[in-house]
């Protein structure tokens, strides 16, 4: 008869060790296994939270790392809280935030609602739609970048197409009214994809007996739409809103690469000014201060989110 | 016994040559075409020494946010810097530069012998001081490229003349050079549209700075009383700075072509490369490319310094030094490499193959002015130069200049008074934060 790798395994252990490992309880192996996996979330995760706080309390410059470290209470805080350019790019991430998720849930879902009616060609279409999404950030920044330019881009061409406005009186990523808005529909023409496959899952997720019980009772598409689609997503629907709404507070790589952040601080997100302070101004007491405020926002927020998201799950 | 003799000379021989190992050494620069230069001027090198030499080039918009990142880290990838001038404060004072002293006595290398705002601007720190850090390596200096070919149209010419009431040529003062973009901007030129003047707006590094200094100092900016150092108010936001300021303003918002909200070195020679633009704020580097080019090169452009203001004559400062990276494993080796670059004919070919030496006995023999269309505009600029802070602290106080600046020239958002005024509590804060107020 054959023996089992396990069998081999468990012979060749010494008799003492097998004995006391015989004697651990189960509460101690499940530790044993888990150990490694908490140790590694402690050394990447919990010890640089812990870290940045108490930088945030300091004056400390990575760039001076001889320089004396002065503990300052929270005179960083202080001045994070005051200092108005803060608050005027926290403005400018809440208008990219809000307006992203409201057209990207929009046109996402009813994206979806036409490609789940399954026409002839819609396997086609699906994909056509989703590959904005499968290319790098970097891309679609340059590729925009083209796009936007008053001389040959494209896009002012179909601008002045459609409404005869000269297509070099307006440049999208220079001028202060429509540089937000450049940025909300390049993240849209991106994301929108991914909210549709959400949304599409949802959908697809319904079962059909439900809307032929409506049909006998003589419930019109409207009503059906209303009671029964909108609520069974709901809940996909608020998830995209969730992965959306994370995604784009910690936006970076698409704006610097349309704006750099401008024009002024116009688009200049919370994350790059952020990263300005932290590598670029070498402030990285007052960075910390400025990551532990976001930290505590973000956590917060998603934190309510997250148990509205339950109790529409659980209705 | 002679035999032994010449067996054991030449066992010595070989030892000794053995001994003198040859070194891997990096050299770390910008991204653009000076760089390639000194690829192939370092050959020259590396065949006289057995030494290799590797180079990392970063473009420039990354330049400083890499390079820093890779000093502040204590990295060991690169030998030899060739850093920007503003480094040099910060470098000087956290150790990443290897004081050079020492070296130029011992090699008998002399900052006499160099441009002596190359010295001041690349090499010393503190400012004033004979204290070296780096050998001044590429002279630059912003100035001016104008499409020649288009001002010597008799029909524009005369066209100007009658608008303006004088020829149109190079202009010898900002506001000529305003009148000459106006006249330009939106122009039909072989049925192209052109644009009056491509300048440095951009944002996110250094661009927009780099530009507008061009308009600040001419019209009476200065970092700080002369006499008290840090001594901000008055100087920074004077009446002269503000309307310089709102020259800039006036230039970018009269002349320059649409979309150039975020522009700086690279987009200002592709437009003027492709016929956008009748005029060019750009880095001197960039003269020898333009001289070549295709399209624009030969007699077609022409070159100028950054014209007077009310104020003065000056023009920003650019260009480097060399620099020994103090946490370099090959420090002689990289020693061994700036006594080589410093040698006259190294220098000489240095200007040859497009870098711009600092070295006075190439700039001031009599042939150099001739030598190429644009080296007496280039003697004239390096004449005039001016540069932005150099302290530590220097990036804060340029991405807070950076900010301000372009809030108001590109954004149009306040007033000229309000942005310096911005600035100056911007820099007094810096200071503050530096224990130097």
């Amino acid at each position: 008869m054959e023996i089992s790798p396990l069998e081999k395994a468990a012979v060749a252990t010494p008799k003492r060790f097998r004995r006391s490992i015989q004697r651990l309880s189960d509460r101690a192996v499940a530790w044993i296994f888990v150990g490694p996996t908490i140790l590694l979330l402690l050394a990447v995760n919990i010890f640089p939270l812990v870290w940045t706080i108490r930088l945030s309390f300091t004056n400390y410059r990575a760039n001076r790392p001889n320089a004396d470290v002065k503990f300052i209470g929270l005179r960083n805080y202080e001045r994070i809280l005051t200092d108005s350019d803060i608050w005027q790019t926290m403005q400018a991430t809440a208008h990219f935030l809000c307006w992203t998720i409201i057209l990207q849930v929009a046109i996402g879902f009813a994206l979806a609602w036409l490609i789940n009616r399954k026409f002839k060609g819609s396997g086609l279409w699906t994909t056509i739609i989703v590959l904005p999404m499968m290319l790098s950030p970097a891309v679609v920044g340059n590729f925009w970048t083209f796009l936007y330019q008053p001389q040959i881009g494209l896009f002012n061409y179909l601008i002045s197409f459609l409404s005869g406005v000269d297509p070099s009186s307006f440049t999208m990523i220079g001028e202060v009214n429509l540089a937000p808005w450049a940025i909300v529909i390049v993240d849209t023409w991106m994301w929108t994809p991914f909210v549709m496959l959400i949304c599409l899952a949802g959908l697809r997720s319904i079962p059909d007996y439900i809307y032929e019980a409506a049909e006998c009772d003589r419930a019109s598409k409207w009503r059906q739409f209303w009671t029964i689609t909108l609520p069974m997503v709901l809940p996909f629907l608020m998830l995209a809103v969730l992965f959306r709404g994370i995604e784009n507070f910690k936006m970076f790589d698409l704006v610097v690469l349309l704006t750099g952040g401008g024009p002024g601080s116009t688009t200049e997100l919370t994350s790059i000014n952020l990263k300005r302070e932290a590598f670029e101004k070498w402030r990285t007491g007052y960075a910390s201060a400025y990551a532990v405020i976001l930290f505590v926002t973000i956590f917060g927020l998603a934190s309510i989110y997250v148990k509205a998201l339950n109790k529409v799950k659980d209705r | 016994m002679r035999k032994i003799g010449i067996v054991v000379a030449i066992v010595f021989a070989s030892l000794a040559t053995s001994s003198a190992k040859s070194a891997d050494l990096t050299l770390c620069w910008a991204a653009w075409d000076p760089a390639n230069a000194l690829v192939e001027l370092s050959k020259d090198f590396e065949n006289e020494s057995g030494h290799n030499m590797s180079f990392e080039f970063v473009p420039w918009p990354n330049f400083a946010d890499r390079m820093l990142n890779e000093l502040n880290s204590g990295g060991k990838l690169c030998d030899l810097m060739i850093g920007d001038s503003q480094w040099i404060g910060g470098s000087a004072e956290a150790g990443h530069y290897v004081k050079l002293n020492d070296f130029f006595d011992a090699q008998g290398i002399s900052m006499d012998d160099f441009i002596p705002a190359t010295v001041a601007g690349y090499a010393e720190w503190p400012k004033g001081t004979p204290n070296y850090w780096a050998l001044p390596a590429f002279g630059d200096v912003v100035g001016w490229t104008y499409r020649k070919d288009w001002f010597e149209r008799p029909e524009l010419q005369s066209e100007y003349k009658d608008k303006y009431g004088r020829d149109l040529g190079v202009p010898m003062t900002l506001e000529e050079l305003k009148d000459i973009a106006e006249f330009f901007q939106g122009r039909d030129i072989d049925g192209k549209t052109v644009y009056g003047a491509a300048i440095y707006t951009e944002r996110g590094s250094e661009g927009i700075t780099m530009g507008v200094t061009n308009a600040l100092y001419n019209y009476g900016f200065e970092y700080g009383n002369p006499d008290s150092p840090y001594e901000l108010e008055g100087f920074v936001n004077s009446d002269g700075a503000v309307a310089g300021l709102e020259y800039y303003k006036a230039l970018y918002d009269c002349c320059t072509p649409p979309g150039s909200s975020d522009w700086y070195m690279s987009e200002s020679i592709d437009a003027f490369r492709s016929g956008l633009v009748a005029l060019q704020m750009n880095f001197a580097f960039i003269w020898p490319g333009v001289h070549a080019d295709a399209n624009v090169g030969g007699d077609r452009s022409g070159y100028f310094p950054n014209p007077a203001g009310p104020g003065g004559h000056f023009a920003q400062l650019g260009g480097q030094g060399i620099s020994v990276v103090s946490y370099s494993g090959e420090q002689d080796a990289a020693l061994e490499y700036i006594k080589w670059f410093a040698q006259p004919h190294i220098q000489k070919q240095w200007w040859e193959l497009g870098g711009y030496s600092a070295l006075r006995a190439v700039v001031e023999d009599p042939g150099f002015a001739t030598s190429q269309p644009y080296a007496q505009t280039f003697l004239d600029s390096m004449a005039i130069v001016k540069d932005f802070w150099a302290e530590p602290a220097y990036a804060s106080l340029l991405l807070a200049m950076q900010d301000r600046v372009h809030k108001f020239v590109v954004a149009g958002q306040g007033t000229a008074r309000e942005a310096l005024d911005g600035l100056v509590e911007d820099w007094i804060e810096v200071f503050e934060d530096e224990g130097k107020l």
